[in-house]
C-alpha cells in the first residue's frame, strides 16, 4: 500500500526533470489516514468558526427581538410579568462603576509589579515568586477568588466598607468589596501585557537613556512607559472584558439587589458602600436558573453585554494592529 | 512633602516602591490560602479524610447544615463530598479531552491549511469565542440546548424508565460538557497557534523534501515541536474547566447525582453538580457556620487543584525544554 501511494514520485524515469515550482502533492494520492486527518482539521476549524458565528447571530436575533431603547433607560422594578419588571438602567450603571473601580485598583498594581520584575527584579528568587504568584492568581477560579473576597470584607476591621447589619454582623457585600476583588481578576492579563511589552523594548533604547545620564526610574518614566502604552491599553481592555463578563464575584460580593442600594447618607460614598447588580448578574437572575424567570429581559441584557464584549474585542484588535504596523511586533497573549 | 514626591525620584526609592507593590501582589496568594484554609478547617477537622467519600445524599446533609443556624453542633458538619468531586472530574476530563482534539486540529487548520483570506476571518472569530462571558453561554444553554435535549433527544419512555431515581429534564452531562468544550477550546487554540507559528519553516520544508506529504509533515514535525505549548494549553484549559461555576450551575441540572456510564445512553442525560457550581448554588447560606465552612472547603479543594495543575504543567514542560522549543 505504501509503495503504490508513493509511486508517482519515482514514476516515469525517462521524462526530463521538471525545473520550477514543482508538482504539488495532491491529497488524492495520500494514505487514507492522512486524508482523514486533513478532513478533520478542516472540519474542526470551520466548525469552531460556525459555532462562534451561530452564537453571535442568535444573540443578535434575540437582541433585535427583545431590546427596546426604553429598557436601557428605565430602572428595574418588582413585577409579576415580563411587561412590568422594568428595564436595566441600574445593572448598566453597576457594570460601569464596578469596571471603573476594578481597573483603577488593578492598573497601578499590575504596571508597578511588571516594571519591578522587568527593570529591577532583585533579588531574583523574589521576582520569580511574585511572577508565579500572579500566574497562580490567573489560574485560580473566579468563584474561589470571590469567596476569598467575601472572607476579607467580612472582617470587622473592614466593616466600614460595606453594609453592617443591626446585630453587628458584617455583610461584606458592596461595590468597594466587589471592585477590589475584581481587580484581582483584571490583574493577570494587565501584568502579562505590560511585562511582555517591556521585555520587547529593545535594549539599546535603555542603553541610550542610561548613556545620556538618566536614572533607571527616569528611563522608565520618559522612555519605557511611553513605548509600552499600547501594551498597557491592550491589558486594560482585556481586564475590562474580564470584569464585565464575570458573574461569580458579582453574585457573591455585590449582593445582586434589584436596584442600586446606597448605604448611609453620604452621596458618593454611600453608593460605593451599597449593593447593586451588573448586567451579568441581571442575566443570571432573570434566566430560568435564577429567581426572575424573565427570559426576554435576560436575552436583551445579554445582547447588550455581547455588544460590549464585541466592541472590546475590536479595540484589542485595533491596538494590536496599529502597534504591529508601527513596530513590527505583535501584542502577545492577546487571547488568554 | 509634596515637593519630595514631585521631584525626580532617586532610584532606590523607586525600586523600593515598585518592589513593595510587587510584594503586595505576591502576598495575595498567601492571603488567599490563609483565609480560605482557616474558613475551611472546621469541615475537614470534623470529617477527616472520609470527607472525600460517598454516602448519604448531599442535599439532605446541606439542609441539615442550614437548619442548625448560628451555633452549629459538631454533627452538622457531616458531609460526604464525593458526588461533587466526581461531577467535577467527569465534566472536566470529558471537556478537556474533547477540546484537546478539536483545538489541535483547528490550530493546524488555522496555521497551516487555511487560505490567508479565511485565516483573517477565523482568528478574530475564534478569539471572540474565548471572550464571550460564561453567563451568556449559560443562558444559551439553559434556554436553547436544555429544552432541545429534554424534548427532542430524550424519549418519554427513557424518562419514565428512571423516574423513580432521577428526573431527566435535559439539563445534564451532555449539555454541560458540550458548552464547556466550546468555552475552553479557544484558549487552547490561542496557545497552540502561537507555538505552531514559531516552529521554523525549514523543519517542515525539510520533512517535505524527504518525501512525506504536508499533513504527515505537520503531524510528525510541527506538532511534535509544539508539544510544550500543547501541554501548557491543556493545563490552562483544565484550570478554566475546573473553576467554571456560573455556566455549569445553569445547565447541569444542579443535582448531586453521579452519572453512571453503566446506564448506557442515559448516562449522557443525567444531571450532575460540580464543586464550583455547588458554591454558586449555596452561596446564600454562607452565613450559617457549618455550610459556610463547607463552601470554603470546596473552594480550598479547587484552589489546591489549580496549584497542582500549574506545578504539573511546569514539571512536564521541564524535560521538553531540552529541545529548545518555545512553550
Amino acid at each position: 500500500m505504501n509503495a503504490t501511494a508513493q509511486a508517482p514520485a519515482h514514476a516515469d524515469p525517462g521524462r526530463p526533470l521538471k525545473v520550477g515550482p514543482g508538482r504539488r502533492s495532491s491529497p488524492l494520492s495520500w494514505r487514507w489516514r492522512d486524508r482523514v486527518a486533513l478532513a478533520c482539521a478542516w472540519a474542526a476549524g470551520l466548525g469552531l468558526c460556525l459555532i462562534a458565528t451561530a452564537i453571535v447571530v442568535y444573540m443578535g436575533y434575540r437582541g433585535v427581538q427583545y431590546l427596546r431603547p426604553s429598557l436601557l433607560g428605565s430602572r428595574p422594578a418588582l413585577g409579576t410579568s415580563q411587561a412590568d419588571s422594568g428595564g436595566f438602567l441600574d445593572p448598566l450603571i453597576g457594570t460601569a462603576l464596578l469596571t471603573l473601580i476594578g481597573i483603577v485598583l488593578a492598573v497601578p498594581l499590575a504596571v508597578g509589579s511588571a516594571l519591578w520584575i522587568a527593570e529591577y527584579g532583585r533579588p531574583g528568587w523574589l521576582a520569580r515568586v511574585v511572577e508565579s504568584s500572579i500566574e497562580i492568581v490567573a489560574g485560580t477560579p473566579d468563584i474561589v477568588i470571590a469567596l476569598f473576597g467575601l472572607a476579607v470584607f467580612q472582617l470587622s476591621l473592614l466593616a466600614p466598607l460595606s453594609f453592617t447589619a443591626s446585630g453587628g454582623g458584617v455583610f461584606g457585600k458592596s461595590f468597594i468589596a466587589a471592585g477590589a476583588t475584581m481587580s484581582l481578576i483584571a490583574l493577570p492579563p494587565l501584568f502579562t501585557a505590560t511585562r511582555d511589552g517591556l521585555q520587547a523594548v529593545p535594549a539599546h533604547m535603555r542603553e541610550a537613556a542610561f548613556a545620556l545620564g538618566k536614572t533607571r526610574i527616569a528611563t522608565i518614566r520618559r522612555v519605557l512607559l511611553p513605548s509600552v502604552r499600547p501594551n498597557i491599553a491592550t491589558g486594560v481592555t482585556l481586564g475590562i472584558s474580564r470584569i464585565i463578563g464575570d458573574t461569580a464575584i458579582v453574585v457573591l460580593l455585590l449582593g445582586e439587589t434589584l436596584r442600586l442600594d446606597p448605604q448611609g447618607s453620604v452621596p458618593g460614598l454611600g453608593l460605593l458602600r451599597g449593593t447593586g447588580s451588573t448586567l451579568t448578574s441581571y442575566v443570571y437572575g432573570n434566566s430560568p436558573a435564577g429567581e426572575g424567570a424573565a427570559p426576554q429581559k435576560a436575552y436583551a441584557a445579554a445582547f447588550v453585554l455581547m455588544v460590549l464584549v464585541l466592541a472590546l474585542n475590536l479595540i484589542v484588535d485595533r491596538i494590536g494592529r496599529s502597534q504591529a504596523e508601527a513596530t513590527g511586533l505583535t501584542v502577545a497573549g492577546a487571547i488568554a | 512633602m509634596l515637593k519630595r514626591l514631585r521631584d525626580p525620584w532617586p532610584d532606590h526609592r523607586a525600586e523600593l516602591t515598585l518592589g513593595a507593590v510587587s510584594l503586595l501582589v505576591g502576598g495575595v496568594v498567601v492571603a488567599m490560602v490563609a483565609f480560605v484554609g482557616v474558613h475551611a478547617w472546621p469541615t475537614f477537622s470534623h470529617n477527616g479524610l472520609s470527607w472525600l467519600g460517598s454516602g448519604g445524599t448531599l442535599e439532605t446533609q446541606i439542609a441539615n447544615m442550614q437548619a442548625t443556624g448560628v451555633k452549629a453542633p459538631a454533627s452538622a458538619y457531616h458531609l460526604r463530598a464525593w458526588p461533587l468531586v466526581y461531577g467535577t472530574l467527569l465534566s472536566t476530563v470529558a471537556a478537556v479531552v474533547l477540546a484537546l482534539g478539536i483545538a489541535v486540529l483547528s490550530s493546524i487548520f488555522i496555521v497551516e491549511l487555511a487560505p490567508a483570506r479565511l485565516r483573517r476571518i477565523a482568528v478574530p472569530v475564534i478569539r471572540l469565542l474565548a471572550s464571550v462571558p460564561s453567563v451568556i453561554y449559560g443562558l444559551i444553554g439553559v434556554l436553547v440546548l436544555v429544552p432541545f435535549v429534554g424534548n427532542d433527544l430524550i424519549t418519554a419512555s427513557q424518562k419514565a424508565s428512571v423516574q423513580n431515581v432521577v428526573e431527566l429534564t435535559g439539563a445534564g452531562l451532555i449539555v454541560t460538557v458540550a458548552i464547556l468544550t466550546v468555552m475552553i477550546t479557544p484558549i487552547m487554540v490561542a496557545l497552540i497557534c502561537e507555538a505552531l507559528v514559531s516552529v521554523p519553516n525549514s523543519w517542515r520544508e525539510g520533512a517535505i523534501a524527504l518525501g512525506v506529504n504536508p499533513v504527515r509533515a505537520i503531524l510528525a514535525v510541527t506538532l511534535r515541536a509544539a508539544r510544550p505549548a500543547i501541554v501548557a494549553a491543556t493545563v490552562l484549559a483544565t484550570a478554566r474547566a475546573l473553576g467554571e461555576a456560573i455556566m455549569i450551575s445553569m445547565v447541569s441540572g444542579s443535582r448531586s447525582f453521579t452519572p453512571k456510564p453503566i446506564d448506557g445512553l442515559l448516562f449522557l442525560f443525567e444531571p450532575l453538580r460540580t464543586l464550583a457550581s455547588a458554591i454558586v448554588d449555596y452561596h446564600e447560606g454562607v452565613g450559617a457556620p457549618a455550610l459556610g465552612s463547607t463552601l470554603y472547603a470546596w473552594a480550598l479543594v479547587l484552589l489546591f487543584s489549580a496549584f497542582a495543575l500549574s506545578l504539573a504543567g511546569y514539571l512536564i514542560k521541564l524535560p521538553l525544554r531540552r529541545y529548545q522549543v518555545r512553550g
